[in-house]
């Protein structure tokens, strides 16, 4: 499950393209590619650095229904896209 | 390849992106070999060819425009004298690089030199797991070549080399050895579809799999695909029933497109003809303008209507197939796949159709003997090689 109260970063060989219709993320290093399909899972993306934690950064952005998100982020941690940042 | 939050992928991808996910960009029309099947009917090195220069201009608008790789092939490029040169420039600019290549400059140094980057995947291709299969397709000596290179990465250490094999009626079988072959050398295997685009026009009734045969790749790819790469180019056998795993839709002009070795655009790797030319990157403004502007690329993304297929059953997970693959055997692009797996595309094939013409054509008009030896010392290097 994925830890909502630690920090969490992008990991750095990883690049997100913004699309309309969200964004492309790709790891150099898996050479995996993924898609964050709306734009408020970007901007939890986006906002996770600047926060301490998960739960923090969704706070911020102002997310409705908390489980979804924290289902999409675990599926990025899965896949070495995000890396805890303790 | 995830995605994370709900929602259709396919129907933003059948809109087209900012930037293309990945592209193919053939470096030179210039081979060593003479394939019979060749996409892009490579031979010689067209006198027009992108210089260094330019080739550099192209990195850096695809790292501004963050597309993240690119499948360099050609002709074969490591022929290029800038070969490596263009790698290691792609690669410190954010642009990942994996190129196809058939092995011929694959030497002990080269193979160490690419076991100590990270961002390079090679891309070795074969099209038998015999030498008597593979050779009959891509020249004599071509299979000990092949080999050569794999083993010149293995004793680098240069990890998870690919092997990317194209599916003919005469290696379906050999799915098998393929898988066995590529385990030995710790590769990974790929394969892909038959397109009847260059040469591959000139022999495509005669290699494409038969309809048995097409059933047993599908059995196959549900049974063993895992670990397997299709570059999701097998997405006309979904309309078997379960859909095959990636993207199971044309990317031509939405999510991918073609650089040929004169920087012409066209939508895709097997779509090297007039017919779907976007544009040129350096008489119309760079690639960026060519890939947001060009009127064809407009026009391909827009929702794919399926015409003659929009009411069969199957059409939402074949998605009426591949455009390159109807387009060079003279089937309307509306209509049903020349090798659809419901049995469409044959009665298609069986009526009139005229086989459009060839636009582009580099083939030597005399088959060459492949040399399957390396240069032992810089004079057994033939002087003209680069120039050919």
């Amino acid at each position: 499950m994925f830890d909502l109260d630690a920090p969490w970063r992008l990991h750095p060989q990883v690049a997100l393209r913004p699309e309309p219709f969200g964004a492309l993320l790709y790891h150099f290093g898996t050479r995996k590619l993924s898609f964050l399909k709306n734009r408020t899972v970007v901007d939890v993306v986006l906002a996770l650095p600047e926060h301490p934690s998960a739960r923090e950064a969704l706070r911020a952005v102002g997310v409705d229904g908390i489980d979804r998100y924290r289902k999409a982020l675990g599926v990025l941690a899965d896949s070495q896209m995000l890396v805890c940042a303790a | 390849m995830t995605a994370v939050m709900p929602g259709r992928l396919v129907d933003q991808f059948e809109l087209g992106l900012d930037a293309p996910i990945c592209l193919t960009w053939e470096l030179t029309y210039a081979c060593n070999l003479a394939c019979l099947h060749c996409l892009s009917s490579s031979g010689k090195r067209d006198p027009q060819e992108l210089s260094t220069r330019q080739c550099k201009d192209v990195i850096d608008e695809l790292q501004r425009m963050q597309v993240f790789y690119v499948n360099i092939g050609g002709g074969e490029p490591t022929v290029r004298p800038d070969f490596w040169e263009l790698v290691d420039y792609a690669t410190d600019h954010q642009v990942g690089v994996k190129f196809s290549t058939n092995g011929v400059r694959i030497t002990p140094a080269v193979a160490r030199k690419l076991a100590a980057s990270n961002y390079v995947d090679v891309q070795i291709s074969l099209d038998g797991a015999t030498a008597e299969v593979n050779d009959a397709i891509r020249g004599r000596g071509s299979f000990a070549m092949v080999v050569r290179a794999l083993q010149n990465l293995k004793d680098a250490g240069f990890r998870d080399t690919k092997i990317s094999v194209v599916m003919t009626r005469h290696n379906v079988e050999q799915l098998d050895e393929f898988k066995a072959l590529a385990d030995r050398f710790g590769a990974t295997l790929r394969i892909t579809r038959l397109r009847p685009s260059g040469r591959g026009a000139d022999v495509w009734d005669e290699l494409h799999p038969t309809a048995r045969q097409q059933r047993r790749l599908y059995d196959w790819l549900t049974t063993h695909g895992d670990g397997v790469l299709t570059g999701d180019s097998f997405f006309h056998l979904s309309a078997y029933g379960q859909a095959l795993p990636g993207l199971n839709l044309c990317g031509a002009g939405r999510v991918v497109c073609l650089i040929d070795p004169l920087g012409d655009v066209y939508a895709c790797p097997f779509a090297i003809h007039e017919s779907f030319l976007a544009g040129n990157i350096v008489r119309d403004g760079g690639f960026g303008t060519v890939w947001r502007e060009s009127e064809l690329f407009r026009e391909l993304r827009s929702p794919t209507t399926g015409g003659a297929c929009a009411k069969c059953a199957h059409f939402d997970t074949c998605r009426g197939g591949c455009m390159a693959a109807k387009f060079f055997t003279g089937l309307p692009l509306d209509g049903p796949d020349p090798e659809c797996v419901q049995g469409y595309g044959e009665a298609a094939l069986a009526g009139h159709r005229e086989v459009p013409k060839p636009s582009i054509d580099h083939s030597r008009s005399l088959p060459l003997m492949v040399i399957d030896r390396p240069p032992s010392r810089a004079c057994d290097v033939n002087p003209v090689s680069e120039l050919l």
